[in-house]
């Protein structure tokens, strides 16, 4: 049974892994920064988006409409969609923070992907707490400087197809679903990915930049819900 | 988007994701504890995403346009599967598809 003072190294610990998870995080802000600007972004707008939006999701989707001439409520609604699952963790992470005010507004803008699955794989309250506040201002952090970097790298690179930096684009989405589409329960995932890449295609050549996206998470996600209820009753 | 006009949008979309963080801060944990609704959020994820890779890898200008871009997705591919960190798999595709281009690949 670990005494009162047992807890500091389960603290220290935890700074070590928010580290680890910060760096890792952070270093691909650097391919944020290039693709925004690539995209046609300036380097102030895309560093507003590390700031304010601070999502990874939300912001490679923002950049991504941007790009392919999006306008701009199809922008907005893209990111705004994608940043739904943000929500989902606030319960989990609050109890264990139980902040209020000022500090619940910080704590809020950290609620990411990382900071919660750092902080939710402790029981205990006090290395959780430092779990969650140094893996969300590590990422914050770095993510932030790294997307500086990516962007002044992004603004000196020239033409974006000769680097090959529009592949890097559809790369990152690629990346950032991989992981839902594997493991158990997935095959879902997969139909709902599947569905989704078929509608954005056919639609692509119909419908204005932006709208195809949006379409296609409609669709996936009613076939996904049509689906599941199939299977649930044989 | 015109510059004026991107900035608004930018900062419209930056308010919608905080503001959804924050709700789920304040919003009664029973809210949003329900399956359907970690399902459907989760659903919503993969949709978006799976339909942005779609329309970078293989769209320009409103057409279906096959590409160097899929070589480099297909890079991508190769290095998820080993397991490589996101920034090897982002930097594989660009790699694979200037290399493509190189080659004359359009």
């Amino acid at each position: 049974m670990p005494a009162r003072r047992g807890t500091t190294p389960a603290v220290a610990a935890a700074v070590r892994q928010a580290l680890s998870v910060a760096v890792a995080t952070g270093l691909y802000g650097i391919s944020f920064g290039a693709l925004s600007v690539v995209a046609g972004l300036s380097v102030p707008q895309t560093m507003a988006l590390s700031l304010l939006m601070f999502s990874g999701g939300s912001q490679f989707a923002f950049i991504g409409v941007v790009g392919a001439g999006g306008a701009a409520g199809a922008a907005v609604a893209t990111a705004a969609l994608l940043g739904v699952r943000n929500a989902l963790y606030g319960p989990l992470v609050a109890p264990r923070l139980a902040v209020h005010g000022a500090r619940r507004l910080l704590a809020a803008q950290l609620t990411i992907d990382e900071s919660t699955a750092v902080a939710v794989t402790q029981s205990d309250p006090a290395a959780s707490r430092a779990r969650f506040w140094w893996t969300g201002a590590g990422v914050f952090t770095l993510w932030n400087a790294f997307t500086l970097a990516g962007a002044l790298l992004g603004d000196a690179a020239g033409d974006p197809r000769r680097y090959g930096l529009d592949a890097a684009a559809a790369a990152a989405f690629l990346a950032l679903v991989w992981p839902r589409l594997s493991g158990p329960g997935a095959a879902r995932a997969r139909l709902v990915a599947a569905v989704a890449v078929a509608v954005a295609l056919t639609t692509t050549p119909v419908l204005p930049a932006g709208l195809p996206v949006l379409l296609a998470a409609v669709a996936a996600i009613v076939v996904g819900v049509t689906w599941r209820g199939r299977v649930a009753t044989p | 988007m015109t510059g004026a006009v991107l900035w608004v949008a930018l900062l419209a979309a930056c308010l919608a994701v905080a503001a959804i963080k924050l709700v789920g801060h304040l919003l009664p944990k029973h809210w949003l504890a329900e399956p359907a609704v970690a399902r459907v959020a989760a659903l919503v994820t993969v949709a978006l995403l799976a339909a942005l890779v779609a329309v970078q890898a293989a769209t320009s200008d409103g057409r279906v346009v096959l590409d160097a871009r899929l070589g480099g997705l297909a890079a991508a591919v190769v290095a998820l599967l080993a397991r490589a960190p996101f920034v090897v798999v982002v930097a594989a595709a660009a790699l694979a598809a200037a290399l493509l281009r190189w080659a004359g690949l359009p």
